[in-house]
């Protein structure tokens, strides 16, 4: 039985304009307010970010690790989609 | 249930995994003895930086000026806010925070012994930012690469915040050392009290630290409690020197040879009595945490009253 009744939140921040939101850890709060609040004070102590994004920790499916190998194995073969597959011949630019 | 044999496999790739330095993360397989180890390494790492605040907090009221204190208290706050990354980064592993905090308060985790000793005079904020501080970066630099993603990250995070803790002590006891007779023997007061018990901080010697091959091995820990312990001598006597203090050490003396410091013996029945729960302020520290839990409980419920009651007010707007 879990003693703690304040759920668990994931603290993302953006640390400037034009740069995406980075999971940073998590807290305990009772609300989202209050999680914001509690990552302004954890995490931004040092002006580290412009926007906070709080998420119930509950709420994030991931994927499982241990699948890797077959969740990620249709891309493996596909080599093609990358510029490197493609020789460009001496003499061609802006390509 | 996972068999015999497949257990074994999965610790031979989880095994190949730390030594090609690929970092473990919260969902990935690892062996029980591993995750009980962080657990308990990690929980004991947050403790310390929780029950740390205690010594320093004792002096924020009597700080003597108004820069000195902002300095100390963005410090403590600091210290808050690694204990936060830390519980958090021990929750990746399944461990419950309250939990965790009832094992500190009930006497089954531990927490670092320095923080057992008493802080006497103002002196002391410079000694223990100087000498504790410097001691603890010594530790948790190498805890930036552990094998353990959401621990190495944690403390990337500390290190980066550490070193204006070390300098604001340094600072705070140089000046002293350059003071008045009076606010010299004050200076040299709090390094005769905290240079052992900051030595003691690196643990054990090896020979008597039997859980660190088992760490090393799963890179959780990097170097040995006594290669840690000879580079933080060997960094600090020169400071030391450079501000006109005396490390109280008889034994102290450079090898040329080796180019290290030796140094005397540490007081290891001391060590040991601190770490059982006989320091000078055991019990006190442990009693302070505890109130602070049980004279904060109505706040923490009220906060749960007031998210319940906006939450049904939100669905009440809803319906």
């Amino acid at each position: 039985m879990k003693k703690s009744d304040w759920p668990l939140w994931e603290v993302f921040i953006r640390s400037k304009q034009g740069l995406n939101h980075k999971h940073v850890g998590s807290l305990r709060a009772a609300d989202a307010e209050m999680a914001i609040e509690n990552a302004r004070d954890v995490y931004t102590r040092r002006s580290e970010g412009i926007s906070i994004w709080v998420l119930e920790s509950k709420n994030i499916h991931a994927s499982d690790p241990q699948e890797a190998d077959s969740l990620y194995d249709p891309a493996h073969s596909k080599v093609y989609r990358h510029p490197t597959f493609y020789d460009v011949p001496d003499g061609i630019s802006h390509m | 249930m996972e068999k015999a044999q497949d257990i074994l496999e999965l610790e031979r790739r989880f095994q190949e995994k730390i030594d090609n330095d690929i970092r473990i993360e919260p969902n990935d397989w690892m062996p029980d003895a591993y995750r009980k180890t962080l657990i308990r390494q990690i929980s004991q790492h947050a403790h310390s930086e929780i029950v740390g605040m205690l010594p320093e907090g004792n002096w924020i009221t009597r700080a003597p000026n108004l820069r000195r204190k902002a300095v100390l208290l963005a410090k403590v706050q600091d210290e808050a806010g690694h204990g936060l990354y830390l519980y958090s980064a021990c929750e990746t592993l399944g461990a419950d925070r309250e939990e965790t905090i009832d094992d500190l308060h009930s006497g089954k985790a531990k927490y670092s012994s320095i923080f057992n000793y008493p802080t006497l005079s103002w002196a002391d904020m410079g000694a223990i930012g100087w000498l504790v501080d410097g001691a603890a970066i010594m530790n948790q630099v190498p805890l930036c690469r552990c094998s353990y993603g959401p621990y190495a990250r944690a403390m990337v995070r500390v290190c980066k915040e550490e070193s204006f803790h070390q300098r604001q002590g340094f600072e705070i006891i140089s000046k002293l050392a350059q003071g008045s007779p009076e606010q010299k023997e004050m200076a040299q007061d709090a390094l005769n009290r905290f240079w052992w018990p900051s030595l003691m901080m690196f643990g054990p010697s090896d020979d008597d630290s039997p859980n660190s091959a088992q760490s090393m091995k799963w890179k959780i820990k990097r170097n040995s409690n006594d290669e840690l312990r000879q580079l933080f001598v060997d960094v600090t006597v020169p400071q030391a020197e450079m501000i006109g203090l005396k490390i109280p050490d008889n034994d102290l003396k450079w090898n040329e040879a080796t180019q290290h410091y030796e140094f005397g013996e540490i007081d290891w029945t001391e060590f040991w009595e601190v770490v059982k729960g006989n320091g000078p302020c055991n019990y006190e520290r442990v009693e302070t945490r505890r109130k602070a839990k049980e004279n904060g409980e109505w706040v923490r419920a009220a906060a749960v009253a007031y998210a319940e009651k906006k939450k049904n007010k939100e669905l009440a707007v809803e319906a």
